[in-house]
């Protein structure tokens, strides 16, 4: 039994290299997607104090606008600037009707409100879109489908799926150009000073609504990304739901405030979920992928309550 | 005018102590409790009992359990489907070990396996807080879960994978089974949720409660007015558990007969925590109303379109219904983040002061 647990992994790890390696190359995608949808978290959390629990849903319902509009006979390229308005739409909505009434409540109460949100969405999304699982089109967009096997000499080979790499290249970019947008611009600037201190933000003349709008449209656009490719590798269907509470901790795990925090986290996760349940999920019964990710983001929190990259937590009284 | 306290003087100190001391509130509560006992089950058709009044009476108790843990020592936890499926499948394991025990007291004792598990998930929450802790308790019921798919001794090696509630008899009628007549599962749900309801309702007023509102209201000071929040925070895990547990077990004795994992997914636990904030934090009699606009909208919803004629497809209904649900608590947080509990108590107020404006 110890044998199982602590060695037996191990050797089969350097018995077939190829293997891990592909195992390795899994876990980087799933962080890769986990991390996006953290990233959409960490942005509203950043600007507004809201744990947006309707972040996954923003991300099947951006898949479902964009493929629902391309069944309706609208081209790729249209359809996809027809879902970033409505994205921006449902941004601006979020704002006028739920954010700018509850400013200012507990924590819960606004987390309550993004569930509700959630409630609304799915039941938005089904009614205009229908229920059924929806195929991603990856073609029209103009993404890569195929595969590519690396050879290892001897030992085996890798595949790699296109669209994989494609995943990693856009979430590289987007991470830039977040990191160019908060650290360069003015709105970005604007940004961060109302994550900083909400009144002190107020009283230097920022738009607090207007920020919020942006903030929201932000996180609709990664939304929409990661609804593309995680559509790519599956379908678009409200199962993705569920997939979207994995991205939970990620973000505990980096800290709810820091954008490098949730990429790493995403990884730490990703590989961590993998490497768990292919080398060690057999001794228990497998399908351990549905919990592991939550022990390892509660055994980090056990030592670092605030997350891998959060901010100090001072208490006073 | 109509809900005035003066002119009741009390002469002890018991009946000032006493859990109800105005008059009209106890009137209040005996018609109520005379509704429940004796109007409903006269009047009352099975599909009425079977589909909203036991069901509203379990959500309500475990809505009564999460409100301890939430409403009253601050701790969210998103956990509670989870635990309410080991209160299920506890009292499955021990309605099956021991066929001759009355089920009724397993139901209550499988609390306690409920209890045992969720002070164990609450221990993570003496250096976590708020968000954070809420999900590390999402850790409690994906682990949970699993294990209700993957531990086959859980649900005895049955082929279907789910716990099918085996016939039971108690003081001479059968009280479980597929065999059981409404009133009767009516009846035991009833009296266990008003006889917990009425415990907490004593607990929540005396030093323990008191002790689990000083740590929902400021943790450090209350330890430094001597409030130890090891123990304080896991009696408070391991109450709420033992409600939800005892919940969960009637919801498969006493209504569904029958469940499966995906029973007690995070959907329930979504579900109640709703009927806690919409219901108000920290209100036992708002975990009832809260439970029923959750549980009794959607029913009303269903059956609006066929009364009025419109045929529409099902599945469209229910779309809708998630719709509206959805859109009706962002308009309630909106108009009264303190849940109907304090729409109520507004109400009170204006009885009181009636036909002034104030």
């Amino acid at each position: 039994m110890l044998y199982d647990i602590f060695i037996d992994p191990f050797v089969q790890m350097y018995d077939m290299p190829d293997f891990f390696l592909q195992v390795l190359w899994e876990g980087f995608v799933a962080g890769i997607l986990y991390a996006l949808i953290a990233l959409g978290f960490v942005l509203i959390f950043k600007a507004s104090g809201v744990f947006n629990f309707a972040q996954g849903i923003m991300v099947v319902f951006a898949g479902l606008t964009l493929v629902g509009l391309n069944e309706n006979g609208i081209p790729a390229y249209l359809a996809l600037a027809l879902t970033i308005v409505a994205m921006g739409v449902l941004a601006y909505g979020v704002e006028r009707v739920v954010m700018r009434p509850l400013v200012n409540q507990p924590d819960i109460i606004l987390l309550m409100a993004t569930i509700g949100l959630t409630y609304f969405l799915i039941g938005f999304g089904e009614f205009v879109f229908g229920g059924e699982p929806k195929q991603m089109i990856t073609e029209q967009l103009g993404l890569p489908t195929g595969s590519t096997a690396i050879e290892m000499g001897e030992r085996g080979l890798i595949i790699l799926q296109h669209i994989d790499i494609a995943a990693a290249v856009i979430a590289v970019i987007m991470v830039t150009a977040l990191g160019i947008f908060f650290n360069k611009t003015r709105i970005g600037r604007a940004l961060r000073a109302v994550a900083d201190d909400h009144q002190a933000a107020l009283s230097v003349g920022i738009s607090l609504n207007q920020i919020w709008a942006i903030v929201w449209f932000a996180a609709g656009l990664v939304a929409l990304a990661t609804g593309i490719m995680w559509g790519a590798r599956s379908d678009v269907s409200f199962a993705l739901e569920i997939v979207a509470f994995k991205a939970l901790p990620v973000l505990i795990l980096g800290g709810f405030t820091s954008i490098p925090g949730a990429i790493v986290g995403g990884l730490i996760i990703g590989f961590g979920e993998k490497i768990g349940e292919l080398y060690w999920g057999g001794l228990v019964g497998g399908g351990i992928e549905s919990w592991l990710a939550y022990i390892i983001a509660l055994i980090f929190l056990l030592f670092r309550p605030q997350g891998l990259f959060g901010e100090r937590i001072i208490e006073r009284i | 005018m109509f809900y005035r306290e003066a002119g009741q003087f009390k002469t002890s100190y018991k009946a000032d102590q006493a859990l109800m001391p105005i008059l009209q509130d106890r009137v209040g509560l005996t018609v109520i409790l005379l509704i429940a006992f004796v109007a409903i089950p006269a009047f009352a058709n099975d599909f009425f009992l079977t589909s909203i009044m036991i069901p509203f009476l379990v959500f309500s108790l475990a809505a009564i359990g999460l409100n301890v843990l939430t409403g009253f020592c601050g701790q969210l936890s998103l956990g509670t489907g989870a635990f309410m499926g080991v209160g299920a499948y506890a009292a499955y394991k021990l309605t099956t070990i021991f066929p001759d025990a009355n089920v009724i007291v397993m139901v209550l004792l499988s609390g306690i396996f409920s209890a045992a598990i969720g002070a164990v998930f609450g221990l993570p929450s003496l250096r976590i807080k708020g968000l954070y802790l809420a999900v590390t308790t999402l850790a409690a019921q994906f682990f949970l879960e699993w294990c209700f798919i993957r531990i086959p001794w859980l649900y005895n090696y049955n082929a279907s994978g789910a716990i099918e509630v085996p016939h039971r008899e108690a003081f001479g009628v059968v009280v479980s089974g597929a065999e059981a007549t409404p009133i009767v599962r009516y009846f035991i749900v009833l009296c266990i949720t008003v006889a917990i309801a009425y415990l907490m309702a004593n607990v929540l007023r005396g030093r323990i409660g008191r002790s689990w509102m000083m740590i929902r209201d400021m943790d450090i000071a209350a330890e430094l007015m001597g409030i130890r929040p090891l123990q304080t925070k896991l009696m408070a895990f391991a109450v709420s558990s033992y409600i939800c547990g005892v919940a969960g077990a009637m919801m498969v004795f006493f209504w569904l007969n029958a469940a499966e994992p995906s029973s007690y997914s995070i959907s329930l636990s979504f579900q109640i925590l709703f009927m806690v904030i919409l219901g108000g934090l920290g209100s036992l009699g708002g975990a009832f109303m809260g439970a029923a606009f959750i549980w009794i909208l959607p029913v009303f919803l269903k059956f609006i379109p066929g009364t009025l004629g419109i045929d529409v497809a099902a599945e469209t209904v229910e779309h809708v219904t998630f719709m509206i649900v959805g859109a009706l608590i962002i308009f309630f947080l909106i108009v009264e983040p303190h849940g109907f509990a304090r729409l109520w108590q507004i109400g009170k107020q204006k009885l009181r002061v009636w036909p002034f404006p104030y």
